[in-house]
């Protein structure tokens, strides 16, 4: 097979040749216990087009890819092949037909050289049965160089960037005769450079004739490579046209389910109307912060008394700063002033001591402990406060737990009851009370309500209003664009991990938050243009 | 699994004691003693000799440092580690120990628990800071430990004749020996560590996630440096009642498949190797239950080949039980 042209062609422009549909899922449905994480969703994919796939999380974009890559077998639909039915048992099965899949994280053998990977399995061997390793490395250099990548095949793999080991297991994915490649963000840890590179590779996937998969949440990637869309969302297909006749606006707002001539409706969630009076001087300030290919220069200040909303897309770089804002992530630059005071050294610990508390979006991988005591699980940060001489006291605990377990109503056979056999909803709780006994000056809440039920939703709504009256200053995340609109005073929109855009006072409203997130509406000057060159 | 289960794990049958039988959580909870009970009903009345004081005591004195090594090894699993290195620790706290005796008994003691508190900040270093997974950061002084106390020994077996240390193997207390009784007070001081103060609740959290304990600010590090700092100096102290109990250092031979003994009581006390939980009395239990089983074989006249094959069995039914207990 040929390398792929290198030169750059501008691909939007260009019609793709014969539609001719390559792969097809029809009316697909995939359940899993207690989700429904596909529901009759139909798509198609025409050879030699480049095809994003869009949606927020829990769309359902990974099920699809694992349906149609051979990893999940559909509840109900087939999938097709060039008009065929396949029936892939194993996702090896899937790359045999043509279906190679390119993901986030390289799936290639680190140790091995760049050549033994493109070859892996399919070696070159000599007459005496041996592997013919002058002749596979000069095919993995020709190959390579189709691509504009120039490395010696002999270096082991992880000796290489990022952004070249993906390019080398694009190679593979294009030597082993593949029609269809899938490819799951793969922009996300590429520099510039690379990610120019890999559009070169791709534009030359399209003068093949191999159709790709595109999921990614850059708009500015998609518009710029993809020919078609399609837009999933709940497990339900929304929409599936070219792109090219459908604007940023009306994109994002199907893949957030807003319709833009929705009226606003209030009341729905458990915010009441009405917003809070923030104090004047900000109890945090973050300012430049700046971590590699997650934040650029982001800065925001926290009032006590007000609820700021961090609006932006999946992988925006929303729980990145939740995460810097607590010193949980490491930063290359920026910093922190609580109260007036710089925080020197950023540690999860000091960041809790100078009252800041963060709700990881993660419940179950970063909250809870589950086989602890709802009791344990709620003193756990504050368990220092409540010992004498390292011994912890009991009593303390008791009356805290008590405490809490009433104001915010923690539905639990009682303390002693593991977390893990909580409902979502009280797990959630529990975390909250545990940050709250802290009695913190700054809460992030990420994702407060995700996950957990519409009972729960609304009183845990209720308690941030109520938080933000009694004087905390609130950073709530959300994915859900009602809550965020109803719930906070002020929004901060992220995109490309830089702050986008804000909105105060009557900004507060979806479609201006709609049109900052697509990038459509002029924005505060010098901003907007970063993540455009940036991958980040 | 955490869909609104608001009632309590179902509630234990106790009018019908044959029903609990079945329940695999009854035996991860109260398994390792009934086992440990059971043996010693079937020694009282089919062993000769066995219920004496005289056997009890012979067999506890050789549990003793099985429990000490153990209470450590449960810390450290407690916190999805695991310490390969006590064995060497024992041997190079019985090298240090004829060295520094010259200086009087505490010098001697106090050299001995240092260099277990060494080899395990070593571990901590390695685990915490570092990063290694426990399994090879431990194996490091696993294979380098004993030779550094061989080289320290020169390579020889030394006499103790220093009397105080003798004591310290030979002496008892109100008729229980005193190795016994120390590993009895360091068991209750570790269960008491564990349940009621911060670090041992703070062992606990970090073992259940460590990502949720370090978000919530608790010292992960500091943690984990403690726990492998407590169980070299633990089996450092192991390391001296053995070398007491010996009256001679041997440095070669002495803690050798210790760690094995150590993790297959705690595995077989129903602490979970994936942490985040840690049962101390039944690490006892777990211990006893192997030292009586070997003892109740070999009574009967059982190759030791026999005993070990017995001692596999236990393992794995304990392994069995706790798989059962995950998946509920």
């Amino acid at each position: 097979m040929a390398p792929p042209e290198a030169a750059a062609q501008a691909p939007a422009e260009s019609t793709p040749p014969a539609a001719g549909t390559v792969l097809e899922a029809r009316a697909v449905s995939k359940r899993f216990p207690g989700v429904v994480a596909l529901d009759n969703v139909s798509f198609s994919l025409r050879a030699g087009e480049t095809h994003a796939l869009v949606g927020e999380n829990g769309a359902g974009k990974s099920t699809l890819i694992k349906v149609l890559t051979g990893v999940y077998r559909p509840d109900e639909g087939e999938v097709r092949m060039t008009g065929q039915q396949v029936r892939f048992a194993r996702p090896f099965e899937a790359q045999q037909a043509g279906i190679s899949t390119i993901y986030q994280e390289v799936n290639l053998v680190p140790l091995m050289s760049v050549a033994r990977n493109i070859f892996l399995g399919r070696e070159p061997k000599n007459r005496f049965g041996l592997i013919d390793f002058g002749r596979m490395h000069r095919e993995t250099t020709e190959l390579l160089d189709g691509f504009g990548v120039h490395v010696d095949p002999r270096r082991p793999l992880h000796t290489l960037g990022i952004g070249t080991q993906q390019m080398v297991a694009l190679a593979r994915a294009v030597s082993v005769n593949a029609r269809v490649v899938v490819m799951d963000e793969p922009t996300s840890s590429l520099e510039p450079r690379e990610v120019e590179t890999l559009f070169r590779v791709i534009a030359g996937l399209r003068g093949q004739g191999i159709a790709v998969i595109y999921v990614s949440h850059r708009m500015d990637e998609l518009y710029r490579i993809c020919d078609r869309v399609t837009v999933l969302r709940d497990g339900r297909h929304i929409h599936t046209g070219d792109l090219a006749e459908l604007n940023r606006m009306r994109l994002v707002s199907m893949m957030l389910g807003r319709d833009m001539a929705e009226v606003r409706r209030s009341g729905v969630t458990g915010f009441a109307a009405g917003g809070h009076d923030a104090e004047r001087t900000p109890v945090l300030t973050a300012s430049g912060l700046t971590r590699r290919h997650q934040l650029q220069d982001v800065s925001l200040s926290l009032y006590g008394g007000e609820v700021l909303g961090l609006g932006g897309l999946l992988g925006s770089g929303r729980s990145e700063t939740a995460k810097a804002l607590a010193g949980a992530l490491s930063l290359d630059g920026g910093e922190l002033t609580v109260g007036g005071r710089r925080l020197r050294r950023l540690t999860s610990a000091g960041a809790i001591r100078a009252g800041i508390s963060l709700l990881p979006e993660d419940r179950k991988a970063e909250g809870i402990i589950p086989g602890l005591s709802v009791r344990e699980n709620i003193v756990l940060a504050a368990m220092p406060r409540l010992s004498r001489a390292g011994v912890v006291s009991r009593r303390k605990q008791d009356r805290i737990v008590e405490v809490f377990m009433k104001r915010l109503r923690i539905k639990a056979a009682g303390p002693e009851q593991k977390v893990g056999e909580l409902s979502g909803g009280n797990q959630q709780k529990v975390l909250l009370a545990r940050w709250l006994c802290l009695e913190p000056k700054v809460l992030l809440l990420d994702e407060p309500t995700r996950g957990i039920d519409v009972g729960a939703k609304a009183e845990v709504q209720g308690l941030i209003d109520e938080l933000a009256g009694e004087g905390l200053a609130v950073l709530l995340i959300s994915s859900d664009i009602e809550e965020l609109i109803e719930g906070a005073d002020r929004i901060v929109v992220l995109r490309g991990g830089a702050v986008a855009g804000e909105l105060s006072g009557d900004d507060v409203g979806e479609s201006q938050l709609l049109e900052v997130l697509a990038d459509h509406a002029p924005v505060p000057e010098g901003k907007a243009p970063a993540a455009q060159e940036d991958p980040r | 699994m955490t869909q609104a289960t608001l009632t309590p794990a179902p509630a234990p049958a106790p009018a019908r004691p044959l029903a609990r039988l079945r329940d695999p959580a009854w035996y991860q909870e109260y398994g390792v003693y009934a086992a440990v009970a059971v043996l010693l009903v079937f020694n009282a009345l089919f062993t000769e000799h066995f219920m004496t004081a005289d056997n009890l005591r012979t067999q506890l004195v050789q549990v003793a440092p099985i429990v000490i090594v153990a209470l450590g090894m449960a810390l450290v699993i407690g916190t999805e580690g695991i310490d390969l290195s006590v064995g060497s620790t024992m041997a190079l706290a019985a090298a240090l120990l004829p060295l520094y005796l010259g200086y009087g008994l505490v010098p001697g003691l106090v050299v001995a628990l240092l260099a277990g508190a060494v080899v395990g900040a070593v571990n901590g270093t390695l685990v915490s800071l570092i990063g290694l997974q426990p399994i090879v950061a431990t194996l490091a002084l696993f294979v380098g430990g004993r030779g550094i106390a061989l080289v320290m020994a020169d390579g020889q077996l030394k006499q103790i004749i220093n009397p105080d240390i003798l004591a310290l193997g030979t002496g008892s207390f109100l008729g229980v020996p005193l190795v016994v009784l120390i590993a009895g007070v360091l068991a209750v001081a570790v269960a008491f560590l564990v349940r009621r103060t911060t670090f041992g609740r703070q062992i606990v959290a970090v073992g259940g996630n460590r990502s949720a304990a370090s978000l919530a600010g608790l010292p992960v590090t500091r943690v984990l440096m403690g726990v492998y700092i407590l169980c070299g100096v633990l089996a450092a102290l192991a390391g001296i009642l053995a070398t007491a109990r010996l009256t001679a250092s041997d440095p070669s031979s002495l803690g050798t498949l210790m760690e094995l003994s150590a993790i297959t009581a705690v595995v077989v006390g129903g602490t979970p190797l994936n942490g985040g939980s840690i049962r101390v009395l039944g690490t006892v239990a777990g211990a006893l239950l192997m030292q009586l089983l070997r003892a109740t074989l070999v009574k009967h006249d059982l190759p030791d080949s026999t005993a070990q094959i017995a001692q596999a069995a236990i393992i794995i039914a304990a392994v069995y039980v706790a798989r059962e207990r995950r998946s509920r």
